[in-house]
């Protein structure tokens, strides 16, 4: 008898596990970047310099409020071609560093509201090989069925160990100002 | 993550395998990229052994100002002017072959140029021989340009060369020389570079009074110009004079002094 007592609370608790994961499967909504631009701009004393990446790739969870994204450094396009070779070549020596990220979680973002509303990024931000945790605000927004999610920053540079030469010391920012800007739809 | 690494598959060309679009003497397979113009401004002393007299060389100098420019980002263009033998020059230099890993893996780059030089030196025809004619001052250069960069320090590059000459005196010159460049660089620091160039001409005739054209230089970059400090065996700037008509030896220690330095303009702005 109370053997099958056991047995039946035992199948039960599995029902209720399984059926609690199932619907968790079902309400998590992901999303995916299917426009994206992460720019980048210094401010410098003879010329500012900016630079815009639109091939970052990008998946966001509303439910679960994680959001990874990955850049290609060579896809960062400049006006001046001979700096998108320095920028590749002496500063994020992009051959040994191809790749930036992001990987977090935002926080403050309810999918029910309408409007742009105030979120939070934390995690780890990695430039240059150098990884690092953080915390970006932004704003994010639902509307129909795209989410869209700016975010303003300052990334340091000797915090990501990238080495300016004294030469053109003048013309590059210490700190430069990182805007993101992705448009996510439904995966 | 392993999501989106697996989504960003693409092809990563190789870029800067050589720091300017000349390696020593010669040309490197690099060309400008579309609208960028680049002003370059070579230069070669008098040789060091010519003493105290001279200066050691500085009391003599040789210049080819010149305009390279991006028309897209495989084709280039570029003119010229060396006052060794009053030379106006100009070729097309287009990139055939890109180096690459990822999707598209291909092991080398390759460029092809095409180049013509125009003697105004001497003045007169007649000053030469009563048949000589002004199409008699032509000379003309197709190179194939093959570099490999091996690692972000390390590039080597060979580059099979024909130099047709219009008029040439037969009893010690041919008309078509053969020649392959070799050459490399080793980057020293983020900024600063080694190179180093030997054309073989294999043309050369046994009576030949010229030598084969070595030269070592350093590639100095900072911002939109490049230094490249150069020692080498001849002062010529145009590929029929350094290839085919350098006068002097190197291990004699006719070594010149000189210097190539670049300024890049972007001038179209692209989107």
């Amino acid at each position: 008898m109370s053997k099958t007592i056991r047995a039946s609370t035992t199948l039960f608790i599995f029902l209720v596990v399984w059926l609690t994961s199932l619907t968790v499967g079902i309400s998590q909504q992901r999303y995916f970047a299917e426009k994206s631009s992460v720019t980048f701009f210094s401010d410098g004393v003879i010329e500012d310099i900016s630079a815009t990446n639109a091939k970052v790739t990008s998946i966001y969870d509303i439910t679960t409020g994680e959001i990874a994204y990955l850049i290609s450094i060579k896809d960062f396009q400049f006006v001046n071609k001979l700096m998108q070779v320095h920028f590749n070549e002496k500063y994020m020596e992009s051959e040994k560093y191809p790749k930036s990220s992001f990987q977090g979680k935002v926080s403050g973002f309810d999918a029910t509201k309408a409007g742009s509303q105030s979120v939070k990024a934390t995690g780890k931000i990695t430039i240059h090989g150098v990884t690092k945790d953080v915390e970006i605000p932004g704003t994010a927004e639902l509307k129909g069925s795209l989410v869209f999610v700016k975010a303003k920053f300052p990334v340091k540079l000797l915090d990501y160990n990238i080495k300016v030469p004294q030469i053109v010391w003048q013309n590059i920012a210490q700190t430069v100002e990182v805007t993101v800007d992705f448009t996510y739809r439904p995966l | 993550m392993n999501e989106l690494e697996k989504e960003t598959k693409s092809t990563d060309y190789t870029f800067a395998t050589f720091k300017g679009t000349r390696l020593v003497n010669g040309h490197t397979i690099e060309t400008k990229p579309a609208g960028s113009l680049e002003f370059i401004f070579q230069h070669r002393f008098g040789a060091v052994n010519g003493g105290l007299y001279e200066m050691f060389g500085l009391d003599e100098a040789y210049v080819r100002l010149g305009l390279d420019y991006g028309i897209t980002d495989k084709l280039a263009v570029s003119i010229g002017r060396n006052s060794v033998d009053k030379t106006m020059d100009g070729f097309l230099k287009y990139r055939l072959l890109r180096q690459s890993t990822g999707e598209k893996s291909f092991p080398f780059s390759m460029t092809v140029l095409g180049g013509m030089a125009y003697k105004l030196s001497p003045k007169e025809n007649s000053d030469v021989s009563p048949e000589f004619e002004s199409v008699d001052r032509l000379a003309f250069t197709g190179q194939l340009l093959i570099a490999r960069k091996f690692t972000s320090a390390l590039s080597l590059q060979l580059v099979p060369t024909i130099v047709h000459k219009n008029a040439v005196d037969q009893s010690f010159e041919k008309n078509d020389q053969f020649a392959l460049g070799v050459g490399g660089r080793l980057k020293v620091t983020k900024s600063i570079a080694l190179t180093t160039e030997y054309y073989h001409n294999f043309s050369m005739m046994d009576n030949s009074p010229y030598y084969n054209s070595i030269g070592f230089g350093i590639d100095i970059e900072t911002g939109g110009h490049v230094f490249q400090l150069i020692m080498t065996n001849g002062f010529g700037l145009t590929e029929r004079a350094f290839i085919t008509e350098t006068t002097e030896n190197f291990f004699d220690g006719d070594i010149h002094f000189g210097f190539n330095v670049t300024r890049t303009f972007q001038l179209k702005h692209q989107k």
